[in-house]
């Protein structure tokens, strides 16, 4: 489908945890038609500031319900987080192109999520459902983890790794995902490795899956505009120049990128 | 009562004839496919397209945009894929339209640039008129074309000799005065002026003690700039006989008479088309509504027609 601007209606906005928040809409058209790694651009307010639009990515779809989770982070966010149930908010979407991954994966999938970069990767978890991936989840410490029992129900397998260690592996996720893939066997080796997370996070995984030669579909996150390719404001550089993270991303292969 | 005629929302902007005074600016609309989704493109006044250059460009270094009070700043350093790609992959979608297309264009290193751009549009059928981009903030330049009235006269009249569309010179507001500069645009045969670019801008992260875009100034637009850009017209329209193409931080139906007000013939929305995609097709029915509920046939009867508000 290709996007579309709409009135959602707020069926929930609660506080998770933290500064976290989850957001669900009511759109059918949306949440049949969206793909993992997608996003949606979110007027956050129908007047006043911010200006510009918010991108978030959709976290999950349950009929005609899409859910988000978000990190109040900002002013943008802050305002998200004061919208109401019953409310209407003015979103474009679904928006860009996704992670690709077949219907029956090749190999293991192994995901590996940073701080909100859960926010995907439980949507993408859902769809790999039947091939049980591996997922790696790092946090700062045990309160900022995120979605552990969202991915234990899609029956994933988990790892964990926080940096004071007070959960999992005392660490980065990328030093426990290096770990993993050298201790593997040849044979049980990952056929694909899906991240979203912070920026060195990313090049960490990119870096590690070039020296393990194994493909890697980073998700990226860059300040736009207007998220539909008009801008030409989120580009970020790849082996064939500049490409636009709202288009031709926010999933790239890691091999593409030029770091 | 006698009812006036159903109002007539066509403008004229030299030789091109627009269905309605509503456009969309060069630089925020893409090649205007990005947009289909969106909107009936057939709508539309007319189509600004980005700013063409001979060579592809592939644009500044990332970050080029952020948020600033009521606006953004912007660095995209003019990114297109060059006139031959534009008219092979681009002018096709556009022509099939069948509204006017205005054709933005740029130099990189010399002005003799635009001569052999104007000459290979000028022998396409599917553009109707030709912006000169003298404006553009974002090239690593000491002083821009329009900053000088003399070499603004001598460019313009350099295109005027080679090509016979349409003719809008594109002002930029970082100068002194801008109506000096819109007259020798004038003065030279430009057919209009379309005003304003970006003012450039600056904006600091103070934690990380860093500029927000790489290139460290940037062009400013949205509602931030609107009462600068409104003066600005008005100004130039006090000065110039030719029309203008108004806009900065145009947002909606208020912002957009405004500018006619100020003495606008036509306008444009800008930053406005990343919020709000079909924003200017809600202008020209936001118009019509206007001139309708206030027995307007034509916007000439209010273009320039300013009152000083007094108690
Ligand atoms: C494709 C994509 C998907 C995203 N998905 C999620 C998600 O699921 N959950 C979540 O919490 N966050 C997500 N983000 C990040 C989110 O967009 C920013 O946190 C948010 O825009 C911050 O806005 P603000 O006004 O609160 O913060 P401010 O810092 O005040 O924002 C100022 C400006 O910077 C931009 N900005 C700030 N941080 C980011 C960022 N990390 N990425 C892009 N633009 C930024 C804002 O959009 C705004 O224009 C995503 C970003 C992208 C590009
Ligand atoms: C991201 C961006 C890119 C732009 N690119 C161009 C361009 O290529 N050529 C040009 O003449 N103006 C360009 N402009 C300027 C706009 O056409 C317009 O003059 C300016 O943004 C003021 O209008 P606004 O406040 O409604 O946005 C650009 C503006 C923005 C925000």
């Amino acid at each position: 489908m290709t996007a579309t601007q709409v009135k959602v209606k707020i069926i929930s906005n609660r506080k998770i945890k933290n500064n976290c928040w989850r957001l669900e809409l009511d759109s059918g058209a949306i949440a049949r038609s969206a793909s993992p790694g997608q996003f949606l651009e979110i007027k956050v307010c129908d007047e006043g500031l911010p200006l510009l639009r918010r991108p978030i990515s959709i976290h999950g779809v349950n009929g005609s319900r899409v859910q988000l989770i978000y990190e109040v982070v900002g002013s943008g966010t802050r305002v998200l987080s004061g919208r109401r149930k019953g409310e209407f908010l003015d979103i474009i979407g679904p928006l860009g192109k996704g992670f690709e991954y077949g219907r029956k994966p090749v190999g293991k999938s192994v995901l590996v999520a940073g701080g909100m970069g859960v926010a995907p990767l439980l949507f993408l978890a859902r769809r790999l459902k039947p091939a049980k991936p591996l997922v790696l989840i790092g946090a700062g410490s045990k309160e900022q983890l995120l979605c552990l029992q969202e991915f234990k129900a899609f029956g994933c397998r988990m790892a964990i790794a926080t940096d004071d260690g007070s959960a999992g592996f005392k660490g980065k996720v990328t030093e426990m995902l290096d770990r993993l893939l050298r201790e593997m066997p040849d044979a049980g080796r990952p056929g694909n490795i899906y991240a979203c997370g912070p920026q060195p996070m990313l090049k960490a995984v990119a870096k590690i899956c070039r020296g393990h030669n194994i493909s890697s579909q980073l998700s990226l996150e860059r300040h736009m505009a207007c998220g539909f390719g008009a801008c030409l404001g989120c580009v970020v550089s790849t082996k064939s120049g500049y490409k636009r993270v709202c288009k031709e991303g926010p999933v790239f292969k890691g091999e593409e990128l030029v770091w | 009562m006698v009812k006036k005629p159903k109002p007539d929302l066509r403008v004229e902007i030299g030789s091109c004839i627009l269905e309605n005074p509503v456009m969309v600016a060069s630089g925020t609309f893409g090649y205007a496919e990005e947009f289909k989704g969106f909107m009936d493109l057939r709508k539309l006044g007319a189509i600004v397209t980005k700013t063409i250059t001979v060579k592809p460009r592939s644009g500044n270094l990332p970050p080029r945009t952020c948020e600033t009070p009521s606006g953004m700043l912007n660095s995209v350093g003019l990114e297109n894929p060059g006139i031959g790609s534009f008219i092979k992959e681009k002018i096709p979608f556009l022509e099939d339209l069948s509204i006017p297309i205005i054709v933005s264009i740029a130099s990189e290193d010399k002005p003799d640039e635009f001569l052999v751009l104007a000459e290979l549009l000028d022998r396409i059928k599917a553009v109707s008129a030709i912006e000169l981009n003298i404006s553009c903030p974002n090239i690593k330049k000491d002083r821009l074309i329009s900053q000088d009235a003399s070499e603004t006269f001598n460019l313009v009249k350099a295109v005027r000799g080679i090509t016979g569309k349409c003719l809008i010179t594109k002002l930029s507001p970082n100068v002194t005065s801008v109506p000096e500069i819109a007259l020798a645009a004038q003065e030279a045969g430009s057919e209009a002026v379309a005003l304003v670019n970006t003012f450039i801008g600056m904006s600091i992260d103070i934690h990380k003690r860093a500029s927000r875009i790489n290139s460290l100034v940037g062009g400013l637009s949205g509602p931030a700039i609107r009462p600068l850009a409104v003066r600005m017209v008005w100004e130039v329209y006090n000065k110039i006989k030719v029309p203008i193409i108004g806009m900065g931080g145009i947002m909606d139906i208020e912002s957009a008479i405004e500018f006619v007000l100020a003495g606008a013939t036509a306008v444009s929305t800008g930053t406005a088309n990343f919020i709000d995609p079909a924003i200017s097709l809600g202008i020209v029915s936001g118009l019509r509504k206007h001139m309708e509920d206030n027995n307007i046939a034509d916007l000439r009867e209010i273009r320039g027609k300013l009152k000083i508000c007094a108690d």
